[in-house]
């Protein structure tokens, strides 16, 4: 088995022995930042603005659904079956599907709406990141297969940045098979270095601040 | 240095239009790279630098430890892991996975471990079908090329020849307008990812406190191929570890910047096991290849043993003005670039290509921009020194050897030092510029032709230091 040889080869290689328990870890380095909730609400906005993506404040609950009916604006999209979403009236909006379980069937809607809508399970205000954990209420696929992804999120699950989402969150894999940190619309430079959106995921990002 | 090496450093140094890609690009992610970090923009850089060497170096010296404490955590997570001393031995478990589940279509996400074993020429002589899904990565593989740079794969192509390749592979009309040919790309990629059996990624890092393996992209590529098929197999090497998920509060911060200026890459994906319970998507299965492929052999060497902290952000490369002038494709093999030149000879042997650690100017940029603080220099001295040693035990580089015993003696006995640069000086032609354009008939032999056929000597004074000193007027002034 090579397992048992390359750890074989690993100790040798380094004078340990089977089961030695290394000596202590230096220690993690977090430095969480005291920030108010409304300066994190403007960096966040600032930060997804200077990536090109598309920012809204919403006031209200019903203020959010309307705007994102005006993204959606008649055409096909798919909501995730975050709560939040359905207490925004996002889901009631028209050509909007919601309430997809099963594998196949959801990456196949995916495949052809034109919008996907989710909301987030928190965002780092300081790189203008979505933190996206797959779950029942939050699939992979919907922020990734439409050309455009619409993210509303209330104003509360904005943190200042990574370290405080390792603070809250110290061992993702804890809650989920996928934590995907998104910052900005898919993007590319591979042919001379010229910058081109929406390659593989969405070109369009909206973010929705409640 | 071989004659492959030579000529392939020639060719590029004679090619004009690639001199100006390679400059162009490396320039541009040079300045992305300094604005990331200069002013507020990340205080806490050098901190953090000294932060992730000491991560990594423990982790390193300890690394059984935590190559089990990741295993237990995959398993724990539903996943599986593969430990494989080779090339030969992925791919066998590739091919066996992909027979057992009827798999025919791969897709990949940009990988160099997978480059370094040739994992799609071996998976395809099975008649398998895997597809390189980044853009950059794509066109190589349709132009069976490698990669030019780690994290600008195709920096040398222009579209203009992206447009003659996709219409010769892919049947499309000639489309020389960037964002359509992206758009080509993506259209036919997008059905591969929803065909596809299979996802093959690697890892820029993996958590051992998690069992998680961790991608950084800005396409999206990385996310399709671990997420639609039902399938994912994430293939790294065992010194891609890290111990918390918690440390990513350090290299996320230094990796994006140092590689492409951006504080966070677009995608980072944090990956554990198959998908679970109430999850909709993601995939069923979940295999974590660990490689060995002589990553065993460099850790035995605790002088050089730190060549494995490297996170592949290719910023050595970008400041090297080596790689800058002699491209990515001269290096003899994947890895290119100063990281190249510090870890060819370990994997691959000291005559894989004796000359490439010696093809370096030790400017030391490449340390000094390194984001775990890799001494390069110092590991390519050494390597400098093992080649010398290992020609001096097969005997050979006697004239060489002999050349600088002479030149040590000569140094040593000051008498002699003096005579023999009286001697230099009668016998070098003369010179009205104060420079010896040609080369001396004297010393007209091979090794010193090849170094003065691109340098002038200076033409030795009428007389020596020494002589100067002897003659000098002493100072008067008594300070």
């Amino acid at each position: 088995m090579s397992r048992e040889l390359i750890l074989d080869k690993v100790r040798r290689a380094l004078g340990r022995t089977k089961g030695q328990p290394p000596p202590p870890l230096p220690p993690a380095r977090i430095c969480v930042p005291q920030t108010d909730v409304e300066s994190r609400v403007a960096c966040m906005l600032a930060k997804v603005e200077a990536l090109a993506g598309k920012t809204f404040l919403a006031a209200t609950l019903a203020e959010a659904a309307a705007y994102t009916a005006s993204v959606v604006n008649g055409r096909d999209a798919v909501a995730s079956n975050a709560p939040f979403l359905r207490e925004c009236g996002v889901t009631a909006l028209p050509g909007v599907r919601t309430g997809v379980t099963d594998r196949l069937a959801l990456r196949e809607l995916c495949a052809t709406c034109a919008v996907g809508i989710t909301s987030a399970d928190y965002a780092l205000a300081d790189t203008g990141t979505l933190v996206m954990l797959s779950s029942g209420r939050e699939a992979r696929m919907i922020s990734l297969l439409p050309p455009t992804h619409i993210a509303i999120v209330p104003r509360e699950r904005i943190l200042s940045g990574l370290d405080e989402l390792l603070s809250v969150l110290p061992l993702p894999a804890e809650q989920t098979s996928s934590m995907v940190l998104i910052t900005g619309p898919s993007r590319t430079a591979d042919i001379e270095q010229i910058l081109v959106r929406g390659v593989h995921g969405p070109g369009e990002i909206h973010v929705v601040v409640v | 240095m071989s004659v492959v090496f030579d000529e392939k450093i020639n060719q590029t140094l004679g090619d004009e239009r690639l001199q100006l890609a390679i400059y162009t690009a490396t320039a541009r992610l040079m300045d992305k790279r300094k604005h990331a970090l200069e002013g507020d923009n990340l205080p806490e850089y050098q901190e953090l630098r000294d932060c992730a060497k000491a991560l990594k170096k423990h982790t390193i010296d300890n690394l059984d430890h935590y190559l089990e404490q990741l295993e237990s955590n995959v398993v724990a997570h539903g996943g599986k892991v593969v430990f494989c001393s080779d090339a030969a031995e992925v791919s066998d478990f590739v091919l066996k996975l992909a027979k057992e589940r009827g798999a025919r279509l791969i897709v990949k996400s940009k990988s160099m471990t997978t480059e370094e074993i040739d994992l799609n020429e071996r998976l395809e002589h099975h008649n398998l079908e895997a597809v390189e899904t980044d853009l950059g990565e794509y066109i190589l593989q349709l132009a069976h090329e490698r990669p030019y740079h780690i994290v600008a794969p195709a920096l040398h192509k222009t579209r203009y020849q992206v447009a003659d390749l996709f219409e010769e592979k892919l049947g499309v009309p000639n489309e020389t307008v960037i964002e359509k040919q992206t758009m080509i790309a993506r259209r036919v990629l997008r059905e591969k990812f929803l065909a596809a059996d299979i996802g093959i990624s690697g890892a820029n890092f993996l958590i051992a406190d998690s069992g998680a393996v961790v991608l950084v992209e800005n396409e999206g590529n990385a996310r399709l191929s671990t997420s639609a098929p039902k399938i994912h197999i994430a293939v790294a090497g065992i010194e891609k570890l890290i111990p918390r998920a918690r440390d990513l509060a350090v290299f996320l911060k230094l990796l994006g910047r140092s590689a492409t200026g951006q504080p966070l890459t677009v995608y980072t994906s944090f990956l554990s096991g198959p998908r679970r319970g109430e999850e909709i998507d993601g995939p069923g299965e979940f295999y974590l290849v660990l490689l060995d492929n002589g990553r065993t052999k460099l850790l035995q060497d605790p002088g050089k043993r730190e060549s494995l902290y490297c996170i592949r952000c290719g910023a050595c490369l970008n400041h090297c003005p080596v790689y800058r002038k002699i491209g990515g494709h001269s290096f003899p093999w994947v890895y290119s670039g100063p990281i190249g030149a510090i870890i060819t000879p370990q994997f691959m042997g000291l005559n894989h290509e004796p000359g490439l650690p010696f093809a370096s100017s030790l400017c030391g940029a490449c340390a000094e921009v390194c984001p775990v603080k890799i001494d390069i220099p110092k590991i390519l001295l050494e390597l400098r020194a093992d080649i010398t040693a290992a020609k001096e035990r097969s005997g050979e580089g006697g004239m060489e050897r002999m050349a600088f015993r002479a030149f040590a003696w000569i140094m040593r006995h000051p008498k002699v030092y003096e005579m023999a640069g009286r001697v230099a000086s009668l016998l070098a032609p003369a010179s009205s510029s104060g420079w010896l354009r040609k080369v001396p008939a004297i010393m007209n032999i091979p090794p010193v032709r090849a170094w003065l056929s691109q340098r002038d000597l200076p033409a030795p004074p009428q007389q020596s230091f020494r002589q100067q000193w002897r003659t000098r007027v002493p100072r008067t002034d008594s300070r």
